[in-house]
């Protein structure tokens, strides 16, 4: 199991340089100088050029990639910011905590909705649960989060004026984040969960466990539910890295201070730096997710660990 | 004409020479998704939306950037079913003009992402081994970045627009394409007919593009369906955060972005324009899964 573990880790080093290529690529040959960016349009152009030998920027474009790697590892360098002059890690990390939070409390609401909406409905197929939950669950899936965002704001902020329509600093202003954010992975978790369910309990064991007598909730919670964790669980880890990115316009909606605003506004005034150094820490983030949603399978299925070698 | 004749062949003997006859398997999926009523009425609100996407110069009762100063934010009434927005324009007309944009948007992203990503994944499926890891190594590490994110980068590099939109979401969604394409080649590729059409000395062009392609649609099919409405929610959101269409282009994520400045006295510029993305995606979803269910009837429970 730990060599498995670390077998993935080191897994993840090849991934990152592949993500960390591509955004450096992508940035490289976005339009514009950086140089002039540092120093504004107005700057002399001897000031440019020095700057621009300063940076490096008139090497071959694999030395500087290779030298934004070798910052990246050495210094936890990955650049810095044109507008405020700080660096980039500094400016992400501070506003990375709210961000993460934010899908955090994304995932919890899709998991604590979806979870027990889907076993239900499978209990239950056909009732008139079940429909009205597959319905809900479609609308959720088709309800762009942007939207619903602005409907919450619309309806709990300013008609009925229970929860701030802005910031991110007690529950309260959590709450609306967290809906707009969870309710799309929670369908989708709703009908990964109902099918997955639907599929275990048709299972010759669970008429075994039916015949020999045990009460219904047991079956249902012990033998059914351990045995559908399995796809519901890989949905879920999808989702977070999902949520990551949707996170990025739920911050905007409600003005929170995470790295999706800050990427958006960073767009917005071509500060490249930090685009890059977000997508960065995002991707490093979903595959993290990614592989302690594989070691949670071992825990979950005795079955798998015995395959991680 | 033709419906009398499937009933009558319907004997089970019949059914063999049926298939053989007509157009084989496509027919069978149109009877079984024409028992799916959530499907068909998903397929109906598309083929309306299409058609007030190709005839919105007669359907939309005013232009999409037809400004009246003097009748700016009003609330629905019998002259702007809708309402207005801030520079007095009918909601209702920039929201039928809308859906070209969306339609557009989603069918090319989803055409980019469906040839990029097809070809990749047959090209991993039926060679293997170190192209095939090669290929699928690049997909997984731009499986790394949320496709949401990845479209936003790619915005950020090339620049707003309907063109460059298209462009990013077409790419961001590359990976989903190539992974499928590649499983159901894999499937494929080791099948007796496939041997059979090398044996006959068929070149490997004509292998993919005849052989395996056309019975790996089923999957492809699905997924374009779910795909068209990831792209128009994606294109929607880079547009509502201000980074995809520029106003006065009258796309749906667009004008929530205008509307979310106004929200707190005139709500009605928000609701609008989202519930025709909302509707949109819910009927492409229906029809996704209709779609799914009567290409593998294996699927459904």
């Amino acid at each position: 199991m730990h060599r498995y573990i670390l077998r993935r880790l080191l897994l993840l080093i090849p991934v990152m340089l592949g993500v960390s290529f591509i955004v450096f690529t992508m940035m490289y040959f976005t339009p514009g100088d950086p140089a002039v960016m540092m120093l504004g349009e107005s700057a002399p152009e001897h000031e440019v050029a020095r700057l621009r030998e300063e940076l490096g920027l008139d090497d071959p474009y694999l030395v500087q990639y290779a030298r934004y790697v070798k910052n990246a590892v050495v210094h936890q360098d990955i650049g810095q910011s044109y507008k405020t002059k700080r660096l980039v890690f500094t400016e992400i990390s501070s506003r990375f905590p709210n961000t993460l939070k934010l899908a955090g409390l994304g995932v919890l609401v899709a998991v604590i909705l979806g979870v027990p909406t889907g076993i239900i409905s499978a209990t239950k197929q056909y009732s008139l649960f079940d429909n009205i939950a597959m319905v809900l669950a479609l609308i959720g899936v088709s309800m762009p989060n942007f939207w619903q965002g602005l409907l919450l704001i619309i309806f709990f902020s300013i008609k009925l004026g229970w929860f701030p329509s802005s910031g991110f600093d007690t529950f309260s202003h959590m709450v609306l984040p967290a809906l707009t954010l969870g309710t799309s992975s929670a369908a989708i978790i709703t009908r990964m969960t109902r099918s997955s369910m639907l599929e275990v309990i048709r299972q010759d064991y669970i008429r075994t466990a039916r015949a020999k007598g045990q009460v219904e909730s047991v079956v249902i919670n012990q033998h059914a539910l351990k045995n559908a964790l399995i796809p519901v669980i890989t949905v879920i880890g999808l989702q977070f890295g999902y949520l990551l990115g949707g996170a990025v316009l739920t911050e905007s909606i409600f003005s929170i201070t995470g790295v999706g605003r800050l990427m958006v506004d960073s767009i917005k005034s071509r500060d490249y730096p930090i685009v890059q150094g977000g997508v960065l820490f995002i991707a490093i983030t979903f595959s993290v997710v990614n592989l302690c949603v594989d070691i949670l399978y071992a825990f979950v299925d005795p079955r798998i660990k015995s395959q991680y070698k | 004409m033709s419906n009398v004749k499937a009933i009558a062949n319907d004997a089970p003997t019949g059914q063999q020479e049926l298939k053989q006859k007509k157009s084989g398997p496509w027919r069978e999926v149109w009877r079984r998704l024409r028992k799916n009523k959530a499907a068909i009425f998903g397929l109906i609100v598309i083929l309306i939306l299409v058609f007030l996407a190709i005839f919105a110069d007669f359907v939309a009762p005013y232009g999409y950037d037809d400004q009246n100063l003097q009748a700016r934010f009003q609330t629905p009434n019998s002259q702007h079913w809708l309402g207005t927005d801030n520079f007095g324009r009918d909601i209702m007309s920039r929201i039928i003009y809308g859906s070209r944009i969306s339609l557009q948007v989603g069918f090319i992203a989803v055409s980019i992402a469906m040839i990029c990503g097809g070809t990749l994944g047959a090209i991993a499926g039926y060679y293997g081994n170190k192209l095939d890891n090669f290929i699928m190594r690049i997909m997984d590490i731009l499986l790394a970045i949320p496709g949401i994110l990845l479209a936003i980068s790619i915005v950020a590099a090339l620049g707003p627009g309907l063109r460059n939109v298209m462009i990013a979401v077409g790419i961001g969604s590359i990976p989903s394409y190539a992974r499928i394409v590649r499983a159901s080649v894999l499937s494929l590729r080791d099948q007796e007919f496939i041997e059979a059409a090398k044996a006959v000395g068929a070149n490997d062009f004509r292998i993919i593009v005849k052989h395996i392609i056309p019975n790996s649609m089923a999957p492809i099919i699905v997924q374009a369906t779910i795909g068209v409405a990831n792209a128009i929610l994606s294109a929607a959101a880079l547009s509502f955060i201000g980074l995809g269409i520029q106003p006065p282009q009258p796309e749906w994520g667009a004008m929530l972005n205008t509307g979310k400045q106004y929200i707190r006295d005139y709500s009605h510029m928000t609701a609008f324009p989202g519930l025709a993305i909302m509707i949109t995606i819910f009927a492409l979803n229906l029809l996704g899964d209709g779609l799914r269910d009567a290409l593998d009837p294996r699927l459904k429970s």
